[in-house]
C-alpha cells in the first residue's frame, strides 16, 4: 500500500496527528499550583469512593495463630501528641450522643458485659509497616445495638482524651471484626495503647483505630473527618 | 497487518522520501499519558517509601536506603499518597486502553514476544552490547525489542496487582497469597518499580541512539526515512 503525497500535505497530516495528542497536555494541569490541590482532592476522593465500593460487609480480614503474633513489646506505640493523656481510669466513662435511643455515659463494665471477642489480626500503618496483634473487646455492632443506634446513619465519630478524633462509615462500624477494644495480648489495655478503650478495625488503616476514647457519636453528617484525614490523608482508607 | 507507507514528494526539488506509519493514535496517546503517570507513580512511591524505608520489622527498624527528598514527589507521606492514589487510575486506565487496543486491532502480534522469538534474542544482545554483527531484521520489531516491550507490559500488570494488595490487603487477600502474603507484596511492588526503571533506562538509550525521526514517529505516528 504505497502512495504518493506532496511534502506540504505530509506536513499537514503529521501536524494533525501531533495535535491529536493534546489530551497529554491536559495532564499538565497537575503542575499548575491553582489546579493541583483540587485535582488531587478529586483523585483521592475517587479512590475513597472506590474503596467504599470494594468494602464487603461480611468479608473477614485474615486472622493469625498465636505463634504468628508480633511480641507485645514490639507492637509500636504511635500517637500524635502524647503517649499517655493521663486518663482518670476510675472516673472514666464513654459519652454517647447523636442518633441513638439511649444517649448518656457508659462505663467500661457495661462494655465488658457485652460478648467478648478475641482476635489475632494485622495492624497496618499508613507508613508501610505492619504488625500482628492480639486484641480483645466487644463488637462495636453489639455496642451500637445496646445504645439503640440508628444504623441507617452514615457515620460514627469518636473523640479521644488526647484531642485526637476519628470517624468511621457505618458499614465498617457494623463489621464483625470491628471492636471496642479493652485488651491487648490478653491484658487490660495499657495507657500507651489507649486505656481504657480504643478501636480495633482490621479492615482499616492504623490511623483510623483511635485510642483513649472519650466520646462516641452516631451522625448523618460529618463536620470534621479525622485528625489525619483533615491533614490530607484518605478519608475511607479501607484495607 | 498492512503497513501504511507513502512517498513524500518535494515539489521544488523533485526529491522523494519514504515514510511509514508506525504508531497508531491509541498507542501514542496511551504511551505519553502513561509515561507521565509512571513518572508520578515512581516519584510519589519513593516519597511513600521514605516514611518507612525498610522491609523488615518496625521494632527494631533497620533502614534499607535513604532516598533523597529532592527526587520524590508529594513533599510528605500524605501528599505523596494523594499523588499515588490519583495517578494510579490514570496509570491503570492508559494501560487497559493500550491492552484493549492491541488485542482488538491485532496490533499486538508485532510486539508480543512468542517462543519462536527466543533464538533471535542472543544475536540481538550480541549486537547491542558486544558489537556483534546486526542480525537481519525480519519483522518491524526485533526479538529483543519484542522481549522488552512484552516484559514491561507484564511488569506493568504486576505493578498494579502488587499495588492492589498493598492498598487493600483485606479485600484482595486472595491475591496476596500467590505473592507470598501482604508483607512480600510490598517488597515485590518495590522491586517491580526498579525493574521498570531499568526498562525505561534502556528504552531512553535506544531512543537516543535511533535518532530524531524515530522519536518523532512516537508523536506523529509517521517515521520518515533518514
Amino acid at each position: 500500500m504505497d502512495s504518493r503525497m506532496d511534502k506540504r500535505k505530509f506536513k499537514r497530516v503529521t501536524r494533525r496527528e501531533l495535535l491529536k495528542l493534546t489530551p497529554v497536555v491536559a495532564v499538565g494541569a497537575f503542575a499548575i499550583p491553582a489546579f493541583q490541590k483540587p485535582l488531587l482532592k478529586t483523585g483521592l476522593g475517587f479512590s475513597d469512593w472506590a474503596s467504599a465500593k470494594l468494602f464487603r460487609s461480611h468479608h473477614l480480614a485474615p486472622t493469625f495463630t498465636d505463634s504468628e503474633l508480633t511480641p507485645s513489646n514490639k507492637f509500636p506505640i504511635n500517637d500524635y501528641d502524647v503517649d499517655d493523656p493521663e486518663v482518670d481510669l476510675e472516673k472514666w466513662t464513654l459519652s454517647v450522643s447523636g442518633a441513638v435511643q439511649k444517649p448518656g455515659e457508659y462505663t467500661l463494665a457495661q462494655v465488658q458485659a457485652l460478648p467478648k471477642v478475641s482476635q489475632n489480626t494485622r495492624h497496618v500503618c499508613v507508613e508501610g509497616w505492619e504488625v500482628i496483634g492480639r486484641f480483645g473487646g466487644a463488637r462495636l455492632s453489639d455496642f451500637l445495638t445496646m445504645i439503640g443506634a440508628d444504623t441507617t446513619a452514615r457515620f460514627l465519630t469518636v473523640e479521644c482524651a488526647d484531642d485526637y478524633y476519628e470517624s468511621l462509615d457505618m458499614a465498617t462500624a457494623l463489621h464483625p471484626q470491628t471492636l471496642l477494644c479493652y485488651e491487648m495480648y490478653d491484658q487490660p489495655l495499657t495507657r500507651e495503647h489507649g486505656a481504657p478503650l480504643r478501636l480495633t478495625i482490621p479492615t482499616k488503616i492504623g490511623y483510623k483505630q483511635a485510642k483513649y476514647l472519650t466520646d462516641l457519636k452516631v451522625t448523618h453528617v460529618l463536620d470534621k473527618v479525622g485528625y489525619w484525614e483533615d491533614q490530607g490523608y484518605s478519608e475511607f482508607y479501607g484495607l | 497487518m498492512a503497513t501504511q507507507a507513502v512517498s513524500i514528494e518535494d515539489a521544488k526539488t523533485g526529491e522523494t522520501t519514504e515514510a511509514v506509519y508506525e504508531h497508531p493514535f491509541a498507542v501514542r496517546l496511551c504511551h505519553w499519558i502513561n509515561a507521565v503517570a509512571l513518572f508520578v507513580m515512581v516519584g510519589s512511591g519513593l516519597q511513600i517509601f521514605r516514611a518507612f524505608p525498610s522491609f523488615g520489622a518496625k521494632i527494631p527498624q533497620k533502614d534499607l536506603l535513604h532516598w533523597p527528598k529532592a527526587f520524590a514527589i508529594g513533599g510528605w507521606l500524605g501528599g505523596a499518597l494523594q499523588w499515588h492514589l490519583t495517578f494510579m487510575w490514570i496509570y491503570m486506565a492508559t494501560g487497559l486502553i493500550y491492552l484493549g487496543y492491541q488485542l482488538f486491532s491485532g496490533n499486538y502480534k508485532q510486539v508480543l514476544f512468542v517462543p519462536r522469538d527466543i533464538p533471535g534474542v542472543w544475536p540481538m544482545v550480541r549486537h547491542y552490547f558486544f558489537f556483534g554483527p546486526k542480525p537481519p531484521l525480519k519483522e518491524s520489531y526485533n526479538p529483543l525489542q519484542k522481549h522488552a516491550y512484552t516484559s514491561v507490559i507484564v511488569l506493568g500488570v504486576l505493578s498494579v496487582l502488587t499495588g492492589l494488595v498493598v492498598w487493600k490487603p483485606v479485600q484482595f487477600s486472595w491475591l496476596a497469597w500467590p505473592m507470598g502474603g501482604f508483607h512480600l507484596a510490598r517488597v515485590w511492588h518495590f522491586a517491580i518499580m526498579w525493574a521498570m526503571l531499568a526498562f525505561v533506562f534502556g528504552h531512553l538509550v535506544m531512543v537516543v541512539l535511533h535518532g530524531w525521526n524515530n522519536f518523532v514517529s512516537m508523536l506523529t505516528g509517521w517515521k520518515k526515512e533518514e
